[in-house]
């Protein structure tokens, strides 16, 4: 339907300035150290900006000025606090195509996606949560008849956040929305792979905070994200990302005594029964479509279902139906709203996705589809892009056991459901599943004896906020994209208050 | 490859050569090998001491490098290793921008592992 110019390319709805200072204290401000960093975008390969290359220093900088601004955010009525939150969101709204085509451009992701996921659920994050901060309600308990419990929530103060790369606004909305609603003040790292986009949100909606209660400060992680996450002024660290640095994550959190939500990944399992081939109608169509989202995003998803668990008796069939869909999905420039899978998010990630492709045939999987590289012609020859690819094998293999983030899926197949769940559990991770069946006592049984910390049934790959979202298992800490992540930025303040007039006797 | 033949990890050339330069900087280093998303599966690069290792880690060998005193060590979660440990894994470096705290990405490059499956014999003479 439409190809969007590229960004700084006559004609595109994009500029992205040459450079991008930090964001600390309301204004943008230069490194300490004047060092920048390139940022290439994955579509061409091309360098497109460059960005602070941050140290202590600015993290310090960054702290401080959250710290000043924090105790009068955190003291700002719930609905002021919903105002400015919901104000963001109508800016974001109201530049939708603009920060979808930025995001794309530098993530690599099909534009259709940024324009039909990505950005709307930006928009809906920051709103639900300024209508949950409004409904928010403390408890208070009564003790006896003379002595009462009041709890309030009361912010944590200010909170460091290391966002990821394979949504770059959608997880700093995630984590931002929440922090923010409670009354946080934010000290945000995005990944160094991504580190732009979010400055054209931050630009649009810099006005509507008061200065210093959002911070961007941007780096490489052992240069600005360790002095984050081990700094003294900070109450609590979110972080998204793998298991060894949030391992590394919970260690500078130790030094400092205060909590972290991590999540951390995942190897979901995406379980077809048969029931789902009793006909060849809507369902089935939905169910193949199901299994094909594993290249959503070009599969850099945690939850990508990247082992898809077929019923013996249908597996053949569906399998070559399931095979057919996926070789129908549309390759090419990200910025066409007809291509359906962009390109790989980095050089490095793209070397990682072949180098399972390579393991997965050693092993002896079979490869059905795809597993290689795709070349494209003109521009985008520079980009980073692998073909949609499916495995056959078993559930022992690597490429069945770790997160591979790219556009693979592996498929084995289960004789009942307990073999089923078996091989569903039979992982480190647990944070997303999918449950096809016809059968609601099957669907929900198998749910529930499911460990993972959402699954999805007859459907997958959607994420509305008040839905909770997070990790059973290696898969992490917290739950967010739901009110519950309020109470993880907030502490609770109990004030236990007496209304006797007599004293207890005791001395 | 500059590969050792004999144990469960080996190094190319050029991650090799990284890691002289790498120590020169940050001192003595070793490998954590992560697991799950964004970056995981790559091999974290970190000063010895800065990765608080447990009873829940296998040391799965050291990495002997020209130009090193110490060897680098190369280190997995217990639970991570159940499914890796049939395969043999050559830490190699390619141009990119990983996050992490791993010690290379400023440089610009990113460590990958490059698998391939132990040979038959192999498996039992190398439990960690």
């Amino acid at each position: 339907m439409a190809v969007y110019a590229a960004p700084g390319a006559p004609g595109s709805i994009v500029e992205y300035r040459s450079r991008y200072d930090n964001f600390i204290g309301g204004e943008y401000v230069p490194p300490v150290k004047g060092d920048y960093f390139v940022d290439v975008t994955p579509v061409t390969g091309q360098p497109f900006t460059e960005v602070a290359r941050s140290t202590a220093e600015d993290v310090d900088r960054a702290v401080a000025a959250a710290e000043k601004a924090a105790p009068a955010w955190g003291r700002t009525s719930p609905a002021e606090r919903a105002l400015v939150l919901n104000r963001i969101a109508d800016r974001v709204e109201a530049n939708l195509e603009r920060l979808a085509v930025a995001e794309t451009w530098e993530n690599g992701k099909p534009v259709r996606e940024a324009l039909a996921a990505d950005l709307p659920l930006v928009v809906d994050h920051f709103r639900y949560f300024a209508g949950a901060i409004r409904a928010q309600e403390g408890r208070t308990s009564q003790i006896d008849d003379d002595t009462v419990a009041y709890h309030f929530h009361e912010p944590l103060g200010v909170v460091g956040q290391i966002i990821p790369w394979n949504f770059p606004l959608l997880m700093a909305a995630w984590k931002l929305a929440p922090a923010l609603a409670a009354g946080n003040a934010v000290v945000l790292k995005p990944a160094e792979q991504t580190p732009a986009s979010i400055h054209l949100l931050v630009e649009l909606v810099a006005d509507l905070l008061p200065a210093g209660v959002l911070n961007v400060v941007n780096g490489f992680g052992v240069e600005a994200g360790k002095p984050l996450a081990q700094h003294s002024g900070i109450r609590k660290v979110a972080f998204t990302g793998e298991t060894t640095t949030g391992r590394l994550i919970m260690q500078y959190a130790s030094e400092n005594l205060i909590p972290v939500t991590l999540e951390l990944g995942g190897k979901s399992p995406n379980i077809f029964f048969s029931d789902v081939a009793a006909e060849r109608d809507a369902f089935y169509d939905k169910a193949l479509e199901g299994f094909s989202l594993f290249a959503l995003n070009s599969g850099e998803v945690c939850t990508c279902p990247s082992r898809a668990l077929v019923q013996a008796d249908i597996y053949d069939d569906f399998l070559a139906d399931a095979v057919e869909r996926t070789r129908r999905i549309r390759t090419g420039n990200p910025l066409d709203t007809e291509t359906m899978i962009g390109a790989q998010a980095s050089n490095d990630q793209l070397e990682k996705i072949l180098s399972y492709i390579d393991i997965g045939r050693k092993e002896g999987a079979k490869v059905l589809l795809g597993g290689e590289r795709l070349e494209h012609e003109g521009e985008l020859a520079g980009g980073y892009y692998v073909a949609p690819t499916i495995f056959e094998g078993h559930n022992g293999m690597r490429i069945f056991q770790e997160e591979i983030f790219g556009p693979v899926v592996s498929v084995t197949r289960f004789a009942d459901y307990a073999e089923a769940v078996a091989i569903a559990n039979d992982t480190l991770y647990g944070l997303g599943a999918g449950v096809w069946s016809r059968n609601g006592t099957t669907a929900y049984r198998a749910g529930r004896d499911i460990q993972a910390g959402r699954v999805w049934v007859n459907h997958y790959h959607s994420y509305p906020a008040h839905a909770a979202f997070g990790g059973y298992k290696q898969s992490g800490i917290g739950r967010e994209t739901h009110h519950m992540m309020l109470q993880h930025y907030q502490q609770t303040k109990n004030l236990l208050v007496s209304y006797s007039e007599n004293a207890l006797g005791l001395f | 490859m500059a590969a050792q033949r004999v144990g469960r990890v080996a190094l190319t050339a050029a991650a090799a050569e990284l890691l002289v330069r790498l120590t020169r900087r940050h001192g003595p280093l070793m490998f954590h090998q992560s697991g799950g998303c964004c970056d995981g599966s790559a091999p974290m690069c970190y000063p010895v001491g800065e990765f608080r290792l447990g009873a829940a880690d296998v040391h799965l060998g050291d990495l002997r490098v020209d130009g090193l005193e110490q060897p680098v060590g190369v280190w997995m979660s217990r639970a991570q290793f159940a499914y890796w440990r049939h395969t043999h894994l050559t830490i190699d470096v390619v141009e990119g921008r990983g996050s992490g705290f791993s010690v290379e990405a400023p440089e610009g490059v990113r460590f990958v592992v490059r698998s391939r499956l132990l040979d038959e014999e192999e498996p039992a003479a190398l439990e960690p």
